[in-house]
Parts: C-alpha cells; structure tokens; sequence
C-alpha cells in the first residue's frame, strides 16, 4: 500500500478498498469541482397511485430493491443502543445469501456486536461510519475483510453528495411512519426524537426503505423524512428498545472532578466574555457537558442573560432553559432523553436540523459555524492542540467522530477532559491518531487547569486577570507525566491500516493501524 | 519466611487505580512474574520493571509474583507489594519509599484556616491525585473508621506513600489514626513523612494525647524532623465532653478540637437529628473549652452530600456558634463550606473600615484606634483583621484592596 504524507504530516494511503483518496491539503484548502451526486430519474408512473408503498416483509422490500452482492446499505443510529432493526436487517441479508455488502451507518453501538458474526461470515465487506466498541476491537485487529472508513456526521452527507458513496439501499427505521412513506421520529413506541442523519439517505439513496413499528394513516405529520423519496413502507413489530433509544431521564455526573471541570467552563464562557445576551452554545449529552450547561445556566440568570438558541443533542436540562425562557430556540441535532422528545414534539421553538442545516461541507454555510461555544470531549490532546476522539492511548478503535470534526468549526471551540483516566493520560505528547487539527481547537479544559490555544491571543488577554487555573498546555502536560509517568506508545503494524480517518471535506486526515 | 504466600490490594469490575497483588515465595526457580494490566500497552513494561525492583529491595530472588493492575499509580503498586511482603514476614523491617514528591514540603502554621477538612478513605488510592484540586483547607487521610480491620495494614503503607507522593496541592496534610492505643501503631508510617496535622479519634483523657505526643516527639528526634506536627483531638464520647477542656489545654501541640456527633449520639443513646439539640450542648462545651485552650473549635461533619440548603443551614449554624470549620465527606461541599464560613459582605465592609484606622493609628504613632468618635477595643481590631484576611482567602477581597 502506497502512503504519502498529507498536510498534517501523517501518512495516508492513496487508494482505500480500491477508491482514490486524497491526501489532506489543510483546512478550507481543498474544493472539489464539478456537479454533486445525482440520484436515478424516476416516475410516480411506476408508484401505486393509491400512495400505498406497504410489503410484507423487510426480505421482500430488500428483493424488490434488487438487493445484490457488494452492494452499500446505509441505517441510520437514531435508535441508539437500543436498535433492533439494524441486526435484523443483517439477520435477513444474510438469509438471503448475500455477501460483501458495505454497511454505511451514520454510527454503531455496542448492541451491533450482533454483526460481528456478519464481518467474520463475509455477508459485511467492511464498515463506513464509526466502529465502536465491539466492532472498533474487531476492526483494530485487522479481521475486517475491508478497509473502515470514519466519517463525521458532515462527511457523511458530503461523501454522498460528491459521489464517493452511492448508497444502492436505504434503510430508515421511522417510530411513526404512513403507508405513503413519510415517516417522522417525535412520536410511537420507539419515538427517539427526529430523523436529521438519515435525511441524505432518502435523498440521495437509489432505493429507500422506511421500516416502522407505527404504521398510521396517511398523513404521517409532521414529516421529517418525505414519502416522495421513499420506494417501500415495511411494517414490524418492534424497532427497538425504547429505554435504550432515549434514556427515560438524563443525569448530570456525580463525579467531583467532572463537576470541576464543568464549573471551570462555566465560568471561562462568563470571563472570556461569550456569555452575553443573544450568544449560541452547543452541549452534548456526556456526564461534564450537562453539567456545564446546568452551570451555565446559574450564571445566565444571576446576570439576566438570554441566548439565542442552544443545539443540542437535547435533554431536560436544555429543554428547562427553552421553556425557562433562557434561549429563544433550541436547534437539536439528536434527542438524548424523554423529556427532549416531548419538547421537540410540542414546542415550535425545538427545532429539528440535519447534517445538512448544520454540517456539510457542501452547504453554502452551515449551522455549526455559527455557534459562538462549544464543548467536547476526546480521547487525547497534545501540545500542538491536536485532538483525537476515535481510537484510545492503546491503539484501539473505540468511537467514532460524529459531529465532533464539524462542531470544530464553532467560534470557540472547548474541550473538556480529564487530564489522565486511571493512569491513563489524555493530554499527551502526540496523538495516536489525528482526527482535529489543534487550528480549529482553541481551550483545553481540565480538572488540573485550562490550557488556551497560544493562536487565541484574545481570549488569553481576556482571561489575564483571572482567577481560573490558567496554564499552557505544557505545563498540564508535565503535571500529567508527572503523576502517570511517560506512557510507551501503542504497538501498532505500521503497514496494516485497518481504517482511515476522513477530514469534512472527504480528504484522508489520518491512518489507524493493526494493534499487534 | 515462614508463610509462603500472601496477597494485598484490590481486584474486581469495580475497582479503579488499585491494583492486586499475589506473592508466592518459593525456593528455587527464580522469578516468575504475571502481569495483567488495563493499562498494559502503555506501562506494561516499567510495571514489570518496578515489580522485579521490589523483589530486589526486599531480597525476593525465588518467587511467583502476580499483579493484576487497574491503572494503578507507582505509590500503589509499590504498596500494594510491600503490605504482601509484610503479610509473609511479620518482622520484616524493610520500607520501599517513594520517592518524595519536592511539591509536598510545605509546612502547616498553628493557626491555619481549617474551614474545611475533606475525608479520604485511606485505603482508596483512586481519590488521592484529585483530592486537592477541590482546593480544601485539609485533607484527612483517614486510617480509622473508612478501613476495614483486615486492611489496616495496608491502609498505613499506602497512607504513608501517599504523603510522600501525591501533591495535595497545599491542603494541609492531616491524618487521622486509629483510636488509641492502636494509634500509637500508626505513628511510625505518617511523622516521617510530613504530616501536619495529626487527628486523634474518641479522646477522653489528658494522658492520650500526652501518649500521642511522647511518641511522636520519640520519631522527631529519630528522624531529625524539624518541620511542626500539630494534634486535633475529636471529642466523641460522653466522657470526652467532660474531659473537654483537660484534653485541649494537653499538649501544646493541639491545634483545635474537634466534634465527632456519630458516636457521640450512639454514646448518650440518642438519635442524631437534623435539628441537633441532642447535641447542641455538648458542641458548645467543646467550642468553650477549645477557645479557653486558645485553639480552634471544629464542627462536626455534614452527611447528606445531597443537602446543599442542609449543609448551608448547618455551616450558618456552625458559624454563628464560633466554630471554624467543619468536616467534608464529599468534595462539592468544599465550596458551600467556605462561602458560609466567610464573612458576609456588611461585616467585610465593616471590618474594612476598622483595618484601614487601626493603621492610620499606627502610622501616626497613635496608642488608640479610633473611628470618629468611637475607640475601638483590641479584640475587635483582632476580629475585623481576622474578617479581611478570611475575605481575601475567599475571593471576596483583593489582596490590593487598600489601594483602592
């Protein structure tokens, strides 16, 4: 396999499971021209005028589509870990013989270790999406026949629009759906809040499946996904675990130093000045992003201060400040809890968005950078800034990216970690694998201090007087060492990459190697 | 070495920066050692390394050593080795010690602020790195209650390496030892190395602390140590209340005396309330006992880690009566703690004003500080400098505030 270096200085292959790549150029460097994807004409001659799209079973559906050998079959992870209908979508591609199909999911949970039978069998050549836990150790072994591809929620929808994906058969898993085929996620026994990451699936896929556990009359409303683009309505009898698609409560961590951490990006966002009336956050759904939120939200009414719109991933804690009266929208990207859910269902204000709204590389603008903070987590950060969500200290696949790569984009991007995790350290000298450029990552916030990007000089200069443990990167990283002691690095096969890591605009940022 | 093998540490799903160790001595054979680490890829190797440096200082050459490591720190697994090793020879006198960490050479004053003193199990080695960060005016390691009986060996190796290793980040460094004369016991591992404040659980005579001192005026002069030691006795016990004021005024060494309420409800056979007028008595006859021994009065803890409007209740409570500090049980009551105990913004105006004429007066050479009209006695100058120092602690004043 031919590597080269790419602008970040790592190397990459040029040709992954037979398609050319290209090589990062740097961030905003690269514009493909030409036409985005296009999807095959068709003809509402060839659909029942009745607008009755319902077969009997999801093996029919998938005959019907021409479901053959190699072909790329996208889900999309709505359902979280409490998803059914992936495994048995898989169950049944499997009883009908077919191999090598390359499963394009907008991400996998540990409840898909189902499929690892399905990787070893040959009946999945090899996953584009995120491999996590279960599959990310398959994966990380080097017993995936193919290549993984990792892509954020942005990349996803840019891979298809550029072509590089062609997805022959969707398959959308609706809580609610009509025979028609518009389906939405707000409501039914598997409601999981909106449907935004398979919204390029259905339009952009040659056949579209909705399979639903809550087949209603038409109309379905509101419809997040449209029956115009659908070809087959399947109905089952469950998509899944409810109380493993949304958690039926959200809590904020109990755990003193991610409290810490919390409190100490509450009160950055209040110092640096970003907490102002009419000002944007993004927070996440993880124990310290809550927290900061919850934070957050003390100091906004002790100073009277309202935001714009919040985005989500959604839970009670947002949705208190909506109807508080804290922030005039929440824009959601995905729902975390019941409470989101029923907001998002019942009030104008909780807006869904899609990889599209808020993302794509291939939008004219989107969402994300317009948001004036947001705050992730990851699994490593150097002393460049560098930051690392996908694989851990020990090689391993272990996450995918999610919308992680193009929330970086925010105007102040924050990441809140722990500085080690039972001996193992977080901020490191390099990272394993690259998967933000420290360009785009401004703050480092962690229990033992705050580390600013040195290209921030602003906020440095606003937070001089301050009384947060202010310190440089390599100051925490020495704290750090200090305590653990220097970590060998993970013994990898450099000449194996068993995945690639895929920058917003569909270059190669980085290669995951075989763990020996 | 008469038992041939032992173990100590921890294993399980659960346990997080511990680790197990399993020491089989043998006689031939060499050594054979059996690692299984979550942290394998990273420090597989310098465990080995320490693992086998371990058998060489205790002169280990024929045995079968298996260590399964949870992220455990060096100060643990170390630990964790030596309490085996000792577990095998009852008479073994040979220490590994860490070495000590430069950061945690500060000494401790007699009158400290002691606004908040957090409680760490001393045989949980994963809330040792972090305690210190929530910035408490003490950290207690604690050897007596949160150990159990079967571990209170390894809790003393483990305590001792962690003063020497673990950066406390200027928390004063307490430890509480066992109730006497177990106590006694648990001197050896804690004098050497640093400790600021000893805490002597359920006293109820002068002669205890006299006990407690001896011995440790015996490991000074053993190990040089010029740095101070000062003793909190807790006061539990029925008796203990009585013996209040003979117990505080025992050693010149007592910083302040504690309230432990737990026991001391069990000892009257009374339930422990919200309210606390079981106790309230006896509270205020060790706060009067402390402040006639001219030491700090130390309020007990507050155990409902939920009750953040309870805590504040309490610490008000506390506050009003003359007590100084209270004792933690979870780190999110650090905070509370401190702004309670802090003076309120009237009083720090007040005291403000009373600070800035004590200086004019002695700028002016003058023998009486007086605010317009008014004189204003010592003690109050006394209070209102306690006020502002208490203020600039909390944040609540600038360290250049006559400036402005």
């Amino acid at each position: 396999m031919k590597l080269v270096k790419n602008a970040a200085g790592r190397m990459v292959p040029l040709k992954v499971n037979g398609q050319p790549q290209i090589p990062f150029k740097g961030i905003g460097k690269f514009k493909p021209g030409g036409g985005t994807a296009s999807v095959k004409i068709n003809s509402c001659a060839d659909f029942p005028d009745d607008g009755n799209k319902v077969v009997e079973t999801l093996k029919v559906a998938l005959k019907k589509a021409g479901l053959r050998d190699g072909m790329t079959i996208s889900t999309h992870h709505h359902l979280r870990n409490g998803d059914i209908l992936t495994n048995y979508l898989f169950d049944t591609i499997k009883s009908m013989g077919v191999k090598n199909i390359r499963w394009y999911p907008s991400a996998s949970f540990p409840c898909h270790e189902h499929l690892l039978r399905y990787l070893k069998d040959g009946t999945i050549h090899h996953i584009e999406g995120s491999m996590n836990g279960p599959l990310g150790k398959f994966t990380s072994e080097g017993k995936m026949k193919g290549t993984g591809i990792l892509r954020s929620h942005g990349g996803r929808y840019q891979a298809v629009q550029d072509g590089e994906v062609k997805i022959d058969i969707a398959v959308i898993a609706a809580p609610t759906a009509d025979p028609f085929g518009n389906a939405t996620g707000d409501r039914g026994p598997s409601a999981c809040g909106l449907l935004g990451f398979a919204l390029a699936d259905s339009e952009y896929a040659n056949k579209v499946i909705v399979v639903t556990d809550n087949l209603v009359p038409f109309p379905c409303y509101p419809w997040q996904i449209q029956g115009n683009n659908v070809d087959y309505v399947v109905k089952i009898d469950s998509l899944g675990d409810p109380s493993k698609i949304v958690s039926g409560t959200t809590e904020v961590t109990k755990s003193p130093d991610r409290l810490l951490i919390a409190e100490y990006v509450a009160e950055f966002l209040e110092e640096a000045g970003i907490m102002r009336d009419g000002f944007s956050f993004q927070a996440g759904a993880g124990g310290t992003n809550l927290a900061f939120a919850v934070y957050l939200k003390e100091r906004m009414k002790a100073k009277g201060i309202k935001a714009r719109f919040i985005r989500g991933g959604s839970t009670k804690y947002l949705v208190e400040m909506l109807e508080e009266g804290l922030t005039d929208f929440i824009l959601d990207g995905q729902t975390f809890d019941l409470e989101g859910v029923r907001s998002m269902r019942e009030n104008a204000n909780h807006v869904n968005t899609s990889p599209f709204t808020s993302y794509n590389y291939h939008g004219k603008g989107n969402f994300a950078s317009i948001v004036d903070a947001v705050v992730l987590g990851a699994t490593e950060v150097d002393l460049n800034f560098n930051a690392n969500v996908v694989t851990h200290s020990d090689g391993y696949l272990l996450h995918g990216i999610g919308g992680w790569q193009n929330c970086l984009f925010s105007k102040c991007t924050i990441l809140a970690i722990p500085s080690f995790r039972d001996r193992i350290p977080v901020i490191v000298d390099e990272v394993n694998t690259l998967v933000g450029p420290g360009q785009l990552i401004d703050v480092i916030i962690t229990e033992r201090g705050i580390a600013i990007n040195p290209r921030r000089k602003d906020l440095l200069h606003k937070l001089k007087n301050s009384t947060l443990p202010v310190k440089s990167i390599k100051e925490l990283y020495k704290e750090v060492i200090d305590i653990c002691g220097k970590p060998a690095k993970p013994k990898t096969d450099k000449k194996k990459i068993v995945a690639v890591i895929k920058w917003v605009d569909g270059t190669l940022l980085d290669s995951v190697y075989k763990v020996k | 070495m008469k038992s041939k093998k032992a173990y100590a540490g921890k294993r399980g799903d659960k346990v997080r920066s511990d680790c197990y160790i399993e020491l089989k001595i043998k006689r031939t054979g060499g050594l054979k050692i059996d690692l299984k680490s979550k942290v394998h890829s990273m420090y597989g190797e310098s465990i080995v390394q320490l693992l086998e440096e371990l058998c060489d200082h205790f002169s280990i050459f024929h045995a079968d050593v298996y260590c399964e490591d949870f992220g455990a720190l060096p100060f643990t697994i170390m630990a964790r080795f030596e309490s085996a090793v000792k577990r095998i020879d009852g008479d073994c006198q040979i220490e590994y010690l860490p070495l000590f960490n430069k950061a945690n050479k500060y000494v401790s004053k007699n009158d400290s602020l002691r606004r908040s003193r957090l409680y760490l199990p001393g045989n949980e080695p994963k809330f040792f790195p972090n305690a210190g960060l929530h910035s408490p005016d003490g950290i207690i390691l604690d050897l007596e209650d949160s150990v159990a009986p079967s571990e209170k060996d390894a809790a003393q190796i483990l305590v001792r390496n962690a003063l020497r290793s673990v950066d406390f980040y200027d928390a004063e460094r307490m430890v509480r030892i066992n109730q006497l004369p177990k106590g006694l016991d648990d001197l050896k591992y804690i004098v050497p190395n640093n400790v600021h404040v000893i805490l002597i659980p359920k006293c109820e005579s002068a002669t205890q602390i006299k006990n407690v001192e001896r011995e440790v005026e015996f490991l000074r002069e053993i190990h040089k140590i010029k740095y101070p030691i000062y003793f909190m006795p807790i006061i539990e016990s029925a008796l203990g209340v009585e013996k209040a004021y003979e117990i505080a005024t025992a050693s010149s060494s007592n910083c302040a005396l504690a309230v432990g309420l737990e026991d001391y409800t069990a000892d009257i056979g009374a339930e422990r309330t919200k309210a606390g007028t079981e106790s309230f008595t006896a509270r205020t006859r060790i706060l009067n006992a402390a402040k006639a021994a001219g030491i700090q009065a130390i309020d007990t803890v507050f155990s409902d880690v939920s009750d953040t409007e309870g805590l504040i209740e309490s610490v008000l409570e506390a506050k009003s009566l003359g007590f100084e500090g209270k004792g933690c049980i979870h780190p999110r009551q650090i905070k509370t703690i401190h702004k309670y105990f802090s003076p309120n913004s009237e009083e720090i105006e007040k005291a403000k004003k009373i600070v800035l004429a004590y200086d004019k007066a002695i700028r002016e050479g003058l023998g009486v500080v007086s605010m317009g009209s008014k004189m204003i006695d010592a003690p109050i100058v006394k209070r209102a400098l306690r006020i502002v120092n208490l203020g600039i602690l909390n944040g609540q004043i600038p360290t250049n505030w006559k400036n402005n």
